[in-house]
């Protein structure tokens, strides 16, 4: 075992702070030691995003860093996007267009969908299909994903004018 | 009286019944991020295992050595075959009727097998653990080719070998050699010999359908909690059968039924990876009755993609024959199916390969006869329905293959062909010549659709022309026209003939009706994403006339569910939906007797309209559904019991056979042999569609992981038996950027012996799928002289199919 | 998957990375983004000791356009390039190839500087930096020095770097005339089949000079100055074309994978060259 490490993290808009070993991969940190279990664990090697969450504004794998490498960082997870009180539309959305099966992506899914909409806010099928090609579905063949993506941006744009 | 105003047309649609496409219930907590899968189980205490895997695919173990292990910080115990042999648990019984070694009982027999199982307090430490555990492996010659392995002298299974160096029969009968399994056969064979001889036309085609992999996005996982104080054990897991899973636990550890109790929670895709049982399940059992703890092990992607439940690996050999004018005769069709190491393959008892023997596909075709012999090799085992009933995407592939080949050798139109053999609507139910009675279906009125929407004369004449500008010069690209006809045949399945284990396919809802009339259904079945929340309680609300969103769902928790034989095999919605709407009926007919009582009128004299019971002749008359619920619990009726539950046992009088018609249009760049889906029509008959919304759903998965397998996606050894696919990075799962969009399309030829004519959808298209997207590639290549290359058909694949074509100049 | 025990170091300037480099030797590793070191880390395949994690140590995310070089800091990611306004038009090649690299997650938390000095053949830079002539700079107990990437790459994995160096910037003559960055690959997320990079200059109409680097196609990536030669002086037309895909394929080894057979890849290469060329003689 080597020394542990102090870490401080800000997650879904909480403080967090605890010694972990170096190794802790942020996935397990956020799944086992904070109870966040909305990312999963799907592949282990980065390609299937099922891991996916928001740090510092960028989406990542988080099965593919390490806890310490997130010291000081804001973490955003599904947990932090919306819940039952005010959902995101994107969650609305996925519901609504049928974007999900057995749900293990989801959560990886929605959280990857709403960085590409901040980034993008009225994306094109192709710029759906190739903005969301680091998460994978096994269940939906995507056609019902993009569809909710698309519904979702409309959405959010015409709230967006409406305020406006 | 008061909801009276309310319309007929407003009271069926309150209802969201059958037909309508009802959103999904299970949505809420999975888009928030609340679902709860095994890996979400946490409980106090709880340790974590993990297994040492044999980094050879056959060896001799020497000595496995657990001293340095047990001195990790961390690491509790270490459990080998020598501690599970004591307790008779070293090895285990697999559904095909062998067995297989928990943990490596002296030798392995492939790569990534289960060798030691380290017990930690937590993951890390379990990792670390694992690392120090020293085994020595002595090395054994490797046979990773069924057709090798039945010419070796090399003993696989030194077990299943007498003393005296006789061989004992197997599950399923006399075996020809020591790394030979079974020979099953299905048909006629002199006679089709003999058709087959005296043919017109006879066409031959060897192909091999190549091993792959369900992999769902979750692994496979299980906590297991032994409490030692009430004798119970407790048994999280990924169990797409959790009943089945609770009768095996209790005859391999002989824990008594009722101490045990399964639960199968969110289960993040199963697609078949999660019918078996694995070592995994059996050492965290084990682990908690020797710790006292609650163990959890979790499969990582590697352990996943090679150890628990590849699909297919086939070699098939066809040879089907015609007349002249292409009506077929005769068709023979021998397998060697590579299953491994160990016969773990989940099929019905009676059926070593699976309902294979479905070949004939959706063609009258007199005479027929199949063989197929199981082999030995040092692969992993498994052998699992892939989004499929057993075995039926390789009988599916091998038919539509044929016809192909068939009408190559005709010189014929591949979609005249189907059509001139297509069984016929007014031969239902068909008696096909390997035994299965198909209960519906309407072939020729699907194909037409189906053709007629592509404009499939005009997708020819196109493809006609670009052959024209190919040789021209004009173009490097080809294209070609996949067609593909299935028939399925779902809904395993009648007791008398389906049992697994000896635990009969039959299954169960029990239905309690709440008073103020709201309700909760639990069935024996386990959804992995087909949204039986949804979809079970919109047959309940049609059968009952309750509100779809007043009925709770409940599946998975053996304490609390009825006895069933689980999800696979698109079984759910001919059996347990069965099951749902029969459960239903028998609380409609006490709901009858109540409305009667109240409506002071004789039983027969009111009728079922909606979701309330009206006197006949007199509509202003009636009592609803709540309140007769109410009545039942609070109301003494003479002659009846209180309450208002029902629960049912449904055994299917036969299988449902789902069919469909598709096209796929594709372009193929020569040079690279990169394909490109242009187009796919996909026309789905499952009969009675509940939810249209979910049906669509399920195509469109269905056909991506049809596109996987068939541009792709393989589990792949080199001759030292290593596995070559143990990542996504090789291991091809779709993105969406690689997936096209496709279009939907139905017709409906309800099953005449189904309660509510429903036949079941979630696998048809990966099964008609995987033919079709494999007949567009060798459709492309049709006019300059391919008739068949194997899957799956990557980049390289294509290419080589071309530059053997003489197409790279 | 869980990788071994190791020590973990988030220096705040280059002096600690490099005395941590000097103290540890070959059991010291720096760190990018991580997505090429942690999977290796959790598949038990690389075994790293010391980690050190270079996201704190300042001056390596710039990106610098001057009047005859572009400098890019090794910590400047992918996306970064990629949302670079005055590198797409300054060095658009880099942003096309960007754009196949991975995933838009792994293009978050991917560097150059990762990508560049890992040394592995499949990454796609290391070719597109010999097309480019960059030069990379690195810095070590005895100073700085420049490594031209042309003579970077020595075998899978080895590079000119030595172990206790680190390298901070990619310097890149400001890239002139036509480009294409081509790539053939089984799906998103994975390594090149075979992969050209092209940057041509045209001079009326005929190629004034042509630089191609190939990408997967040996254990290290292939700058193929006779595939440029080939081409220069000539119209690109058909017989060019030709002689320069002749000149690369005398210039890789590619091995069979699961991608394919020698025999393919050879055919592939020559053919996405062939793709590459024409796109980038059609923007020059």
């Amino acid at each position: 075992m080597s020394k542990k490490m102090h870490i401080k993290l800000n997650v879904n808009g909480k403080d967090e702070e605890f010694l972990a070993e170096p190794r802790e991969l942020l996935i397990y940190t956020l799944r086992e030691r904070l109870n966040i279990t909305g990312p999963h664990i799907g592949c282990d090697t980065s390609h299937c995003g099922a891991c996916t969450v928001t740090i510092n504004g960028k989406s990542v794998k988080s099965c593919t860093m390490f806890a310490a490498q997130a010291d000081g960082a804001e973490i955003t997870t599904i947990e932090g996007i919306g819940g039952a009180d005010e959902l995101h539309p994107l969650q609305t959305a996925f519901k609504e267009h049928h974007g999900l099966q057995c749900g293990f992506c989801t959560p990886g899914m929605i959280t990857r969908a709403t960085k590409l909409l901040e980034e993008n806010p009225d994306p094109t099928e192709e710029e759906i299909r190739f903005g969301m090609a680091g998460n994978i579905c096994r269940c939906t063949g995507y056609q019902n994903i993009v569809k909710s993506i698309r519904a979702a941006a409309a959405e959010m744009n015409a709230a967006k004018e409406a305020a406006e | 009286m008061k909801d009276d105003v309310t319309s007929r047309e407003e009271r069926v649609e309150n209802l969201k019944g059958m037909g309508c496409s009802r959103k999904r219930v299970e949505d809420a907590r999975f888009t928030q991020g609340k679902g709860n899968y095994v890996d979400d189980v946490k409980l106090d205490g709880m340790l974590f295992g993990d297994f040492v895997r044999s980094p050879y695919a056959h060896a001799r173990i020497t000595s496995i050595d657990t001293a340095a292990a047990l001195k990790v910080p961390g690491v509790l115990a270490v459990l080998t075959a020598a501690d599970l042999e004591p307790l008779g648990l070293h090895w285990m019984p697999t559904l095909a009727g062998d067995k297989q070694m928990v943990l490596a009982d002296g030798k392995v027999l492939f790569q990534g097998q289960e060798v030691a199982f380290v017990v930690a307090e937590d993951r890390y430490a379990a990792a670390d653990g694992i690392e120090a555990v020293d085994v020595v492996y002595e090395e054994l010659p490797v046979l990773v080719n069924p057709f090798e392995a039945l010419n070796s002298d090399v003993v696989l299974r030194e077990d299943l070998v007498a003393e005296d160096g006789s061989l004992p029969d197997g599950a399923h009968g006399p075996r020809k050699h020591h790394n030979h399994i079974f020979t099953w056969e299905a048909g006629d064979k002199a006679p089709t010999e003999e058709v087959i001889a005296n043919a017109d036309i006879v066409a031959e085609e060897e192909m091999y359908y190549h091993r792959t992999h369900p992999c769902p996005l979750e692994t496979c996982g299980s906590v297991a909690s032994m409490d030692k104080v009430n004798g119970k054990l407790t048994l999280w897991g990924t169990f797409q059968a959790p009943h089945a899973i609770r009768t095996i636990v209790s005859l391999i550890s002989g824990l008594e039924e009722h101490n045990i109790r399964v639960i199968s929670p969110d289960i993040g895709g199963g697609f078949g990876n999660k019918v078996g049982a694995y070592p995994g399940y059996v050492c965290s059992v084990v682990a908690s009755i020797v710790t006292g703890k609650p163990v959890k092990w979790i499969e990582d992607r590697m352990d996943n993609l090679m150890t628990t439940a590849f699909a297919r690996d086939y070699w098939m050999k066809g040879r089907i024959s015609a007349t002249k004018e292409g009506k077929i005769t005769g068709l023979h069709c021998h397998v060697t199916a590579d299953h491994g190491g160990f016969d773990a393959c989940a099929d019905p008892t009676k059926f070593p390969a699976g309902f294979m023997n479905i070949c004939t596909g959706s063609y009258d075709i007199p005479t027929a006869f199949l063989e197929v012999d199981g082999v030995y090799t040092n692969k992993a085992p498994g052998g699992v329905s892939y989004r499929c009933s057993f075995r039926v995407t390789e009988a599916v592939y091998f038919i539509e293959r044929m016809i192909e080949v068939l009408a190559i050798k005709l010189n014929m139109d591949a979609a005249e062909l189907r059509r001139i053999n297509f069984i016929r609507k007014d031969q239902f139910p068909y008696t096909a010549a390997l035994g299965w009675e198909y209960d519906s279906g309407d072939y020729h009125t699907a194909w037409d659709k189906a053709l007629k929407t592509v404009d499939y004369d005009g997708l020819r004449a196109e493809q006609a022309q670009r052959v024209e500008d190919f040789k021209a010069g004009k173009t490097r690209k080809l294209m070609g026209i996949g067609l593909s006809f299935f028939t399925e045949i779902v809904g395993a399945g009648p007791v008398k003939n389906c049992d697994i284990l000896g635990l009969g396919m039959f299954d169960s809802c029990e239905i309690r009706i709440h008073p103020t009339g709201s309700a909760i259904a639990r069935l024996g079945t386990i959804s992995q994403g087909q949204g039986h929340a949804t979809t079970f309680a919109q047959i309940l609300a049609s059968e009952i006339g309750l509100p779809a969103d007043s009925i709770t769902i409940e599946e998975g928790d053996t304490d609390t569910a009825p006895y069933g034989l689980g999800t696979y095999g698109s079984r759910s919605t001919p059996v347990a939906g069965a099951a749902t709407a029969m459960a239903g009926r028998k609380i409609r007919a006490k709901a009858q007797m109540i409305a009667a009582y109240l409506l002071e009128v004789h039983d027969d004299d009111v009728t079922f309209d909606v979701d309330r019971f009206v006197v006949k002749g007199a509509p202003e008359r009636f009592k609803t559904m709540k309140e007769i619920a109410f009545a039942a619990y609070n109301q003494a009726i003479p002659g009846l019991e209180p309450g208002l539950e029902a629960v049912s046992y449904y055994d299917p009088p036969n299988m449902t056979y789902p069919f469909g018609a598709y096209v796929c249009v594709m372009d193929i760049d020569v040079d690279t042999g990169v394909p490109e889906i242009r187009r796919f029509y996909a026309l789905d008959d499952c009969g009675t569609r509940i939810n249209p919304m979910i049906i669509e759903g399920q195509v469109h998965g269905g056909l991506t992981e049809a596109l996987a397998v068939a541009l792709g996606q393989e589990i792949a050894y080199d001759d030292m038996g290593n596995c070559k696919t143990g990542t996504l990075m090789d291991f091809f799962l779709p993105t969406a950027w690689e997936v096209p969009n496709y279009e939907t399309d139905y017709t409906v030829t309800p099953s005449p012996h189904h309660p509510i004519g429903a036949k079941g959808v979630g696998e048809s298209p990966h099964v008609g799928g995987v033919p079709c997207f494999s007949n567009a590639v060798q459709d492309a290549f049709r006019a300059f002289g391919n008739t068949h290359t194997n899957m799956p058909h990557d980049h390289w694949r294509i290419w080589k199919t071309a530059n053997e074509l003489g197409l790279h100049g | 998957m869980i990788p071994a025990v190791f020590e973990y170091y988030r220096p705040k300037d280059m002096a600690g990375v490099l005395s941590l480099l000097e103290e540890h030797g070959d059991d010291a590793r720096v760190m990018a983004g991580g997505h090429s070191l942690i999977p290796l880390m959790k598949l038990r395949m690389a075994d790293v000791p010391h980690l050190i994690d270079l996201q704190d140590v300042g001056g390596l995310s710039g990106i610098d356009i001057g009047s005859d070089s572009i400098r890019i800091g090794a910590m400047v990611t992918q996306s970064d390039i990629i949302d670079h306004a005055g590198l797409a038009s300054a060095a658009p090649i880099l942003r096309e190839a960007a754009l196949q690299i991975a995933d838009p997650q792994v293009r978050y938390m991917g560097t150059v500087g990762g990508n560049v000095a890992n040394g592995d053949p499949g990454n796609d830079m290391p070719g597109l930096m010999q097309c480019l002539n960059a030069t990379f700079a690195v810095i070590g107990p005895d100073g700085e020095r420049d490594i031209p990437a042309r003579e970077f790459y020595e075998a899978a994995y080895m590079t000119a770097r030595e172990d206790e160096e680190v390298l901070t910037a990619v310097t890149i003559p400001l890239p002139r005339g036509g480009y294409a960055y081509e790539k053939q690959k089984r799906k998103i997320g994975d390594y090149a089949t075979a992969a050209a990079a092209v940057q041509i200059v045209r001079d009326g109409d005929t190629c004034a000079s042509a630089s191609i680097a190939m990408t997967n196609l040996s254990d290290t990536p292939i700058y193929s100055e006779e595939a440029g030669t080939a081409l220069v002086g000539t119209s690109v037309d058909d017989a060019a074309l030709k002689a320069a895909a002749t000149a690369m394929l005398g210039d890789i080894d590619p091995t069979e994978d699961n991608r394919g057979p020698v025999a393919f890849k050879n055919h592939v290469a020559g053919v996405i060259l062939r793709r590459a060329i024409e796109r980038a003689w059609s923007r020059a």
